[in-house]
């Protein structure tokens, strides 16, 4: 298991230290070369747009694709790593549709419409962090919902894709990272039985 | 509506925004066209203000906030987040910002003071504060009147990148020095410094700033941009340095490209390669006390 946090531009750090928490140390990931060790991959929130310019900018944008595509490498996006995951409600910026759900971006407002409050997930509270948060408008069948807030769903896994409207690794609760390792892994394995 | 002090919960979604900055490029703009021009090559937010420094140096005046309908211009053709400078202590001005719905306000040394003494009381808003600091006390005096982001106060409008370095040298030595110090001596250094002691003990439990700190002032190409980024700075904002190159799409680019990948040579070269001729400048040694920005506030 090799874990990377893409370091492009975001909040990388905060889940390089929640990972560290957990017992892993994860590697920065700024370079399509550093793509082809990992196994799992966090999107960190960040500007979509610039995630994606960066991205395409240094030919890791189909490489990403590939990779996962292969089964080889796991992918964790909170949100604006979520909204490259999925599939766009809106235009701007394109989307790696690796997850079978759409997203909206900004689709609480601006930063004073930011918001912090409880979720359930496995039966218990997490604290969550919706900063200019975008809004899953749509789950596919090849997706499922494992939280949600009201009505809504803010927590979403497809096979070897996980992906947050929120922010766990800004919290201390690392329940969220840890399913991710967990899924990775899972991936990882069903890819090498189904060779 | 005026909020009550802002709750430790929007403070904590303030800094979160702040980190989600990191490794990224804001951008001075005056207009919805340089906006569009910043986003387009990859700018991770934008500076609403009514002139770049450089022209605010040259034509003097009393520089204040952007006007409204610039503001709402800009924030209506771009997805990406929209700042806004407010003169520091003007808090009339941050809260017609906050009513805007900018998603950052810098209290900026850029912009005329309004207030010689006070800056703004920051926890009394629910939009985020960057503000500026040339060493570790005066960041932390932000930070104690709620601000949510640091940035470097180098001497904007110049091109020149000599006052940036100092700060984020000067800062850098100083939290090594609180993190190593003994726990009974930080009382001292608190006095010493004029900083308030929770915060200067919080900087010693955690080794860094509890905000994030960007670089701002006099960087005019990518290889400026790098430097800052391998000196600590964990973004950079750039104001006249793209507007005033003579090719502000390329530059924007190319400074992007070399602030993400900043620890990589090669990658610099290219972006070095790729961007237009910089601003010409102005040595800020060279400059007069008075006009020195960087002396305003404290």
């Amino acid at each position: 298991m090799k874990v990377g946090v893409l370091a492009l531009q975001g909040g990388f750090e905060p889940h390089e230290r929640m990972l560290r928490a957990l017992g892993v140390e994860s590697e920065l990931v700024r370079s399509p070369g550093q793509l082809h060790e990992l196994t799992h991959l966090v999107l960190p929130g960040g500007e979509s747009t610039t995630l994606h310019h960066l991205l395409e900018l240094f030919g890791m944008w189909e490489l990403l694709r590939e990779r996962h595509a292969a089964g080889e490498l796991a992918l964790f996006g909170t949100c604006a790593g979520a909204i490259l995951l999925g599939r766009g409600a809106d235009a701007r910026p394109p989307r790696l549709e690796l997850l079978d759900a759409e997203l909206e971006r900004n689709a609480y407002g601006r930063q004073v419409d930011s918001f912090r409050e409880p979720i359930e997930f496995e039966g218990r509270a997490l604290e969550a962090a919706f900063i200019r948060a975008p809004r899953i408008a749509r789950v596919g069948p090849n997706a499922r919902v494992l939280a949600r807030r009201g009505g809504e769903p803010v927590l979403v896994e497809g096979p070897g894709v996980l992906a947050a409207t929120f922010h766990p690794e800004l919290g201390r609760d690392p329940r969220i990272h840890e399913r991710f390792l967990a899924l990775a892994s899972n991936a990882v394995l069903g890819a090498s039985l189904d060779e | 509506m005026i909020h009550s002090d802002t709750s430790r919960a929007a403070n904590e979604l303030n800094v979160g925004l702040a980190r989600m900055l990191c490794g990224g490029v804001i951008l001075d703009v005056t207009d919805a066209e340089q906006a569009r021009i910043a986003e387009a090559a990859g700018a991770s937010a934008v500076m609403a203000l009514e002139r770049v420094p450089s022209d605010i140096r040259k034509e003097g005046g009393v520089a204040r906030m952007a006007a409204i309908e610039k503001v709402l211009e800009i924030q209506a053709v771009v997805s990406i987040p929209v700042m806004a400078k407010a003169r520091i202590g003007h808090f009339v001005e941050a809260r017609v910002l906050e009513q805007l719905g900018v998603d950052f306000i810098d209290e900026s040394e850029v912009l005329t003071p309004a207030d010689s003494e006070h800056h703004i009381d920051k926890r009394a808003f629910r939009v985020p504060f960057v503000c500026g600091a040339t060493c570790l006390a005066e960041a932390l005096r932000r930070i104690g009147e709620g601000a949510a982001l640091i940035r470097t106060k180098g001497e904007a409008g110049t091109g020149d990148i000599v006052e940036a370095v100092r700060h984020l040298r000067l800062v850098n030595r100083e939290l090594r020095m609180v993190a190593s110090a003994p726990r009974e001596e930080l009382m001292a250094i608190s006095k010493e410094l004029r900083a308030p002691y929770e915060l200067v003990l919080e900087v010693h439990k955690l080794g860094r700033l509890p905000v994030p700190n960007f670089a701002a002032g006099g960087v005019a190409t990518p290889a400026d941009a790098a430097l800052a980024m391998a000196l600590g700075a964990e973004a950079v904002f750039v104001g006249s340095g793209v507007f005033k190159s003579a090719d502000p799409e390329r530059t924007a680019k190319a400074i992007v490209k070399a602030t993400a990948r900043w620890n990589e040579p090669e990658i610099v070269a290219q972006a070095c390669r790729e961007s237009g001729a910089p601003m010409r400048g102005q040595s800020a040694a060279a400059m007069a006390a008075e006009d020195r920005l960087a002396t305003r506030g404290w």
